[in-house]
């Protein structure tokens, strides 16, 4: 993108153009009642790879996460700035509707939050209020694909039925990641998807995210400097509301150019 | 880090506070075990004590007797019209009916206690009966009306103390002047003429201390009043002489009194009342309540004995024969009480019944539902998910909050300035009721829908909201359902408060008697109702001994309305509860 590279000095990248960028951020600020949680960030993500945020807590990584889908229009008090774009589509415009936005940018949340209803159900609602699919096939067909994609499938084929919150906590993760994926998004926000997990329910969801990327954007945040150094393929340094470094995942890993960047990966901060 | 050392210390400190942890947790056992207890307890006496009260009043001693329903009495007109049906004298079929139990009653004094065994409103029934199927005109018809309340209760042995002795050996009765002398070959009267006299001698006492007093008071007072006093005392000793000589049987015999117990000679078709004792016990003056005439080698005879004297109960020894009689001849059904279902309310108790409640009450909390459940659920769902949180809407909080707190009475005034005064609405109605039960529950219903509304996890509305689902998708597909099993039990405790609730309904009218139960339908919204509570609050204030049970089973139908309703409310919240 030509506006990209005239801004470059200024602006974070992640060096490796070998995708097109997918999200834009210029200049985007967040307060919650007046309170700064977000500076000045700046970034472009890259379509069909793994973007990582790491930071110490309250550094305001999921605080910008929560910007790409606009759920902090749901918090009381929440005031974002400057331009964001997915798509080249300015995600805070007036025009935009939050629900088509949604469907867009998929989210999964850090506690596995399946409704209280059957697995088929769990999957099948987003594609039922958006409308996508025609007949009762066509949705068994989408619900079976995405419980697929999320690696569930084979585990919960003969019980579809089954209220989705008698799954074990890294089926319900896996279950949720259906859920968002079977609306078709192009980006999937994910807030520490494996904070609740156990290593082994981990393991196969940093499995999954690596699956995904082939055909998706996705932003995870995480407190785990080797899950990030595991799936993601750029990694973006958080502190205090500013984003301190981005690069990839093998720069800020073996080579921070911050001395901040460096203390937190060594584990020398809190 | 606690070193090593530390650890016994450690472990000692824990172990000595020990067992006071454990007697702390064993008092506050035993205290909530001792609430539970005393609340089940009270919660039985109270079941159990109305039970209890309310038992005689589902049966009925009912009077099944032949009536005799012809022309000229019931059909005036002659044409078997039901105009003319209605202009019958029914009231005259049922005297009638009775008089032909009794010919030898003649006197009118009498007649007029002798139709007092039954209430003349029968004689609507009567009419509804013929009006039902005129071809029972000039018929003979077995007609079913409830004995009067207070004969009811003598035959369910709550009115009076009685006994019946089966004495010895045979007995035989002559005339003597207009009375009859009952003679036994025991002494069968012997123990009945020493508590006579034994009650005499109690009264002779009281009559002694009292003279006792009044001496006493005119020691304290000076000129007339003394004088007075002293005559007084002087009168009460003449009395308590003249008493104690009748409890000696000085004259040989003993008068009966209607202060003393009512003793009746009863054989065959023949009663009659003991005037007077005999000294020796063998020997009483008796008059004829029923039948009579001389007879001897009588030996299948008892004496019947009331020990609540007549002038201490509310039905006399006469009317007790008759009816005694007439349950011997057969015409006496005792059986479950089918005006207690069947009938409205009404003046007589032995005809008051609780459907005109009942119906009052499902028509009233029929509005209610209608009303307050969609309205308060509406605007708790507003409130709690799209209302913007500022100064106008904390107000609409805090006077939500407050409206649950004010008395129900007051809603009972807005409803007869608004709705009656100002809307025109008719009074005494269940709309009206409804309208303003609605008032008074609606608060309850909106901070119990907002409270389960509050309860939903928030990561619910999170991931709805995530996959692209509206504000409105998210609150009717997911929040609301899991809210539900709350809202319901909200609803159901806040309508159940409505369904008991009195003051509000005295304000407009509900409070009045109405002997028709109003139509189960939507004409019947507007027709004049009273409900369950107020049905009871009637009753209780009623002076009629029957009306006590009445309002016992009123209370009893009332209380398994509410177990209905509240074993509905766990079943749809388990129910609901079942969809995860």
């Amino acid at each position: 993108m030509p506006d990209n590279q005239s801004h470059s000095d200024s602006i974070a990248g992640a060096g490796e153009a070998e995708q097109p960028v997918k999200v834009q951020a210029r200049d985007v600020c967040v307060s919650y009642s007046g309170k700064q949680a977000l500076n000045h960030v700046s970034i472009d993500v890259p379509d069909r790879s793994v973007t990582a945020f790491i930071g110490p807590s309250g550094c305001g990584k999921s605080t910008f996460l929560r910007c790409l889908n606009r759920m902090n229009d749901t918090i009381e008090g929440a005031r974002v700035t400057g331009s964001l774009k997915i798509d080249g589509l300015e995600v805070n415009d007036k025009s935009v509707d939050p629900v088509v936005l949604r469907a867009n940018v998929g989210m999964v949340f850090q506690k596995p939050n399946p409704f209280p209803k059957s697995i088929y159900d769990n999957v099948a609602y987003g594609p039922r209020i958006h409308g996508l699919a025609l007949s009762k096939d066509e949705l068994d067909a989408i619900v079976e694909d995405s419980l697929r994609k999320a690696g569930l499938w084979d585990e919960v084929a003969d019980r579809l039925n089954h209220p989705g919150t008698s799954l074990s906590g890294g089926q319900q993760q896996r279950l949720v990641i259906a859920r968002a994926i079977a609306v078709n998004p192009e980006v999937i926000l994910m807030d520490e998807p494996c904070s609740a997990l156990d290593p082994i329910a981990t393991a196969k969801i940093e499995e999954l995210i690596d699956e995904l990327r082939e055909n998706y954007c996705i932003i995870i945040v995480t407190h785990s400097m080797q899950q990030a150094a595991r799936v993601s393929q750029q990694t973006a340094f958080f502190h205090m509301g500013n984003l301190v470094e981005y690069g990839t995942t093998e720069d800020i890993f073996t080579n921070p150019r911050d001395p901040r960047t460096q203390d937190y990966i060594t584990g020398r901060f809190g | 880090m606690t070193d090593s050392a530390d650890l016994p210390k450690l472990r000692q400190t824990v172990s000595e506070r020990l067992p006071k942890r454990y007697r702390a947790e064993m008092r506050f056992r035993v205290a909530g075990l001792s609430a539970v207890g005393i609340a089940v307890a009270i919660l039985l006496l109270l079941v159990g004590s109305i039970t209890m009260q309310a038992l005689p009043a589902f049966t009925v001693n009912q009077l099944v007797l032949p009536v005799q329903l012809s022309g000229d009495l019931v059909d005036p007109e002659g044409d078997g019209s039901e105009d003319s049906l209605r202009r019958g004298s029914y009231g005259r079929v049922l005297q009638d009916a009775v008089r032909e139990q009794f010919p030898e009653v003649r006197d009118r004094r009498e007649l007029r206690a002798l139709f007092s065994l039954y209430t003349p409103l029968n004689s609507t029934r009567l009419m509804e009966t013929v009006l039902a199927d005129p071809g029972l005109v000039g018929e003979t018809h077995e007609f079913r009306m409830p004995i009067a309340d207070d004969l009811n209760l003598y035959l369910k042995g709550r009115l009076v103390a009685d006994r019946t002795l089966e004495p010895v050996g045979t007995m035989a009765v002559s005339e003597a002047g207009r009375d009859f002398e009952v003679t036994a070959e025991s002494e069968a009267f012997a123990d009945l003429r020493d508590t006579v006299s034994g009650l005499l001698n109690q009264a002779a006492d009281n009559l002694e201390r009292r003279a006792a007093t009044a001496r006493e008071r005119a020691g304290n007072l000076s000129g007339e009043d003394r004088e007075d006093a002293l005559y007084d005392a002087e009168d009460l000793m003449v009395e308590a002489a003249a008493v104690r000589s009748q409890a000696a049987l000085e004259n040989g015999w003993v008068e009966m009194s209607d202060s003393l117990p009512s003793i009746l000679v009863e054989t065959g078709e023949t009663a009659l009342r003991v005037t007077a004792l005999s000294a020796d016990g063998r020997s009483a003056r008796a008059e004829a309540m029923l039948g009579g005439g001389a007879m001897s080698d009588v030996s299948d005879w008892s004496i019947y004995v009331i020990d609540t004297p007549e002038s201490r109960r509310r039905v006399s020894d006469q009317l007790i024969v008759w009816t005694r009689a007439l349950v011997r001849r057969g015409f006496v059904e005792s059986g479950l009480n089918p005006y207690l279902f069947a009938n409205a309310d009404s003046r007589e108790p032995e005809l008051a019944g609780v459907k005109g409640a009942l119906y009052g009450s499902i028509l009233t909390m029929l509005i209610t539902i209608i009303l307050s459940v969609p309205v308060g659920v509406c605007t708790a769902v507003y409130l709690e998910e799209y209302a913007p949180k500022n100064r106008f809407t904390d107000l609409i909080e805090v006077n939500i909050n407050n409206l649950a707190a004010v008395p129900s009475i007051v809603f009972g005034l807005l409803g007869l300035a608004v709705f009656i005064n100002a809307f025109g609405l008719p009074r005494s109605t269940p709309l009206v009721g409804g309208l303003v039960l609605s008032l008074m529950t609606l608060p309850t219903l909106i901070i119990a829908t907002r409270a389960a509304l509050k309860a939903v996890p928030v990561s619910i509305r999170q991931a709805a909201l995530a996959v692209g689902a509206s504000k409105t998708q998210t609150v009717f597909h997911h929040v609301l359902p899991l809210a539900a099993p709350g809202i319901l039990t909200g609803s159901i405790i806040g309508l159940a408060q409505a369904m008991g609730e009195t003051a509000p309904l005295l304000m407009i009218g509900m409070v009045a008697f109405i002997a028709d139960a109003p139509t189960l339908g939507l004409e019947g919204l507007t027709e004049p109702a009273t409900v369950m509570p107020i049905q009871i609050f009637l009753w209780s204030s009623s002076p009629e001994r029957a009306f006590v049970h009445s309002t016992s089973a009123a209370i009893l139908v009332l209380l398994v309305l509410m177990i209905g309703f509240n074993a509905l409310a766990i079943y749809l919240r388990r129910r609901f509860e079942r969809r995860w």
